[in-house]
């Protein structure tokens, strides 16, 4: 890493919150990328001594061991609540974020998000979406697509059977304690770019104490879907961005009051 | 001079929770613990502490699990139902080795049981969810002691970095007694050097709490660890109290609330002249087995007084290994086959009398 007051100047290389390690992720898993962009903003906020992780469990806990700043883990479903408690215990000086994967949050744990923003909590999650269940062999997530087959919908999904998609992002858009919410990619190096904007905003919406602030990234996974990388892509592509739309659902700078009793 | 005030047995332990430093406080509504979390609602944020309310006990375990991971004083509330609920996270507390105190004002069960008191559940407390971790039971018998052992409780998970239980009851919640507001004077603790602040108070160094020993790091170190602590606790932390034992044909054991109820038994049976002591365990974890045993090398009845369906008994059984017989007085034994009824001392009496 080069000195501060150095005439060079590093334009590419590893974060400094991103330690030197062998992914643990599966090729044509686009996790490692959001834990990339992660870290990279964590460095640019200059954060990275004053942040805590909390990670849950599934593949996005992966970043948990790669992340190069102080992390707690949850059980299934339970970091906000657990992100609260920290951020209680730190006073509130710290920057704390969840990260989660769609059988985490979007389903044991989708009450305790939402109760997070409704408590007003100001913590920032990021959201990884992969249509299905990874860590545990390829089974359906709430996020799994209509007639998508996974180990548990051998035929696909069916409404009747299996429901609906969740739209996590646009869900916490409509709530109060909610100050930003979006929904991104990693597929281009454009919509690398967005995610990297959406979740430094995100973190800054903690940051200026202003509110509850999530991102929701959209990923293929591979094995998930029985399909090499590239195809998986193609899929993904094709799939997964016509359900679920990529874009801002809010950014806004006060968390709103509609009514309030005055006491006398 | 030391302030004399009268208050309920779960305020006690609000009380004790504000005398002990305790800072952070998690909770959700349930009976009969509620004058807990409003006593808490009421007075922590008037002290600059944290109260806060979560959407269930799921919620309200895993914020308790977050703030004692940065090392602060934290606790949470429940009754037996919600107690339940708490056990996933529980275990994951155990994992982590986080400090911290869980509160359980035990209800009627199972299911949602009653809404009234029981001591239904000793097992679960003593012997916990999935994955074999103990943890430190305390049971109050008054409501001073109440205040008293929530101060020992943050002390003792601090000192072993565990979690501790304080296994209450409806009745010892309830009921309203005078108490002596002493802050209780403990040894220096160990620094909590492991807790996650942000990087930046390690020397950039991170620190990473997690729940899966098993996955993460080495396992063998993990129980190697565990066991080491749980010996450690088990030789310097049992604790108990005896009454009359010393002559005593039959000693009754029992623990928080039926124990002023078999202390009253015992008294009414001195009365007729019937030799009866009484021991009680403030430790169910560890329980005071050795102490026991030997006890039983002189007095061969012990009648177990615990309203439940007999849970307590399983460790008197095997702490007197065979050396004497042993009886139950239940909730089959209180005064009313209802959610209401209670074991009642003449009870006791009548039960002892036909213990022979």
């Amino acid at each position: 890493m080069e000195e501060k007051d150095s005439p060079r100047r590093l334009i590419c290389g590893r974060p400094k919150s991103l330690m030197q390690a062998k992914s643990p992720l599966c090729s044509g898993c686009q996790h490692g990328i959001v834990g990339r962009i992660i870290s990279e903003v964590i460095d640019e906020l200059g954060i990275m001594g004053n942040v805590v992780g909390i990670g849950g469990v599934g593949c996005h806990a992966m970043s948990m061991f790669v992340m190069n700043v102080d992390f707690v883990q949850a059980l299934h479903g339970r970091a906000p609540a657990v992100g609260t408690g920290v951020k209680r215990g730190l006073n509130e000086e710290a920057v704390v974020f969840t990260i989660q994967g769609d059988g985490d949050l979007a389903a044991i744990g989708i009450g305790d998000l939402i109760n997070a923003t409704v408590r007003g909590e100001k913590l920032t999650t990021v959201f990884f979406n992969n249509a299905g269940y990874g860590t545990t062999g390829g089974q359906l997530a709430p996020t799994t697509l209509i007639g998508q087959v996974t180990t548990t919908t051998p035929d696909g999904r069916r409404p009747e059977a299996g429901g609906f998609p969740i739209h996590v992002a646009e869900l916490m858009a409509g709530l109060p304690g909610v100050v930003y919410s979006a929904r991104c990619a990693v597929n281009t190096l454009a919509q690398f770019k967005r995610t990297k904007k959406a979740i430094k905003t995100a973190f800054q919406k903690q940051i200026d104490g202003i509110g509850y602030g999530f991102v929701e990234v959209l990923s293929a996974c591979p094995p998930l879907l029985k399909m090499s990388p590239t195809k998986a892509r193609e899929w993904f592509e094709k799939h997964m961005l016509a359900e679920y739309p990529l874009g801002e659902f809010k950014n806004v700078n006060e968390r709103e009051i509609k009514y309030q009793i005055e006491n006398d | 001079m030391v302030e004399k005030i009268l208050i309920s047995g779960n305020e006690a332990i609000g009380y004790g929770a504000i005398y002990a430093d305790c800072t952070h406080y998690f909770g959700y509504p349930i009976t009969p613990q509620n004058e807990l979390i409003e006593f808490m609602a009421r007075e922590f944020p008037r002290l600059g502490r944290t109260f806060v309310q979560a959407e269930s006990e799921f919620a309200s375990i895993s914020m308790v699990c977050g703030a004692a991971a940065t090392g602060v004083r934290a606790m949470t509330s429940t009754a037996s139902t919600a107690f339940s609920l708490m056990q996933e996270g529980i275990s994951g507390i155990a994992s982590m080795e986080l400090p911290c105190l869980i509160v359980n004002v035990q209800r009627g069960g199972p299911g949602a049981g009653s809404t009234q008191h029981s001591q239904m559940d000793y097992l679960i407390a003593t012997r916990g969810a999935h994955g074999g971790y103990k943890n430190i039971v305390l049971a109050p018998f008054s409501v001073q002691e109440a205040f008293e052992l929530t101060q020992l409780a943050f002390y003792l998970a601090d000192k072993y970095r565990i979690h501790v239980i304080l296994l209450s009851d409806g009745i010892m919640g309830q009921m309203y007694e005078s108490v002596e507001l002493k802050k209780l004077e403990f040894p220096p603790l160990p620094e909590k050097d492991w807790a996650v602040k942000g990087s930046a108070a390690h020397n950039y160094v991170r620190t990473f709490v997690h729940n899966s020993p098993g996955i993460i790091g080495s396992y063998y170190d993990y129980m190697k660890r565990s066991d080491e602590k749980y010996t450690k606790i088990k030789e310097n932390e049992v604790r108990y109290e005896t009454y009359e034992i010393e002559d005593a044909e039959i000693i009754l054991v029992s623990y928080g609330s039926t124990a002023r109820v078999s202390l009253r038994a015992m008294y009414l049976a001195r009365d007729e002249g019937i030799r009866v002591g009484l021991f009680r365990p403030i430790t169910l974890w560890p329980f005071p087995r050795e102490a026991i045993n030997k006890i039983a090398d002189n007095t061969k009845k012990f009648l177990v007084v615990e309203d439940c369906m007999g849970q307590m008994i399983e460790d008197v059984e095997l702490a007197v290994v065979g050396k004497a017989r042993i009886g139950l007085v239940g909730s089959m034994d209180r005064n009313l086959p209802t959610g209401s009824g209670m074991i009642l001392s003449r009870k006791v009496l009548e039960k002892i009398k036909a213990f022979n």
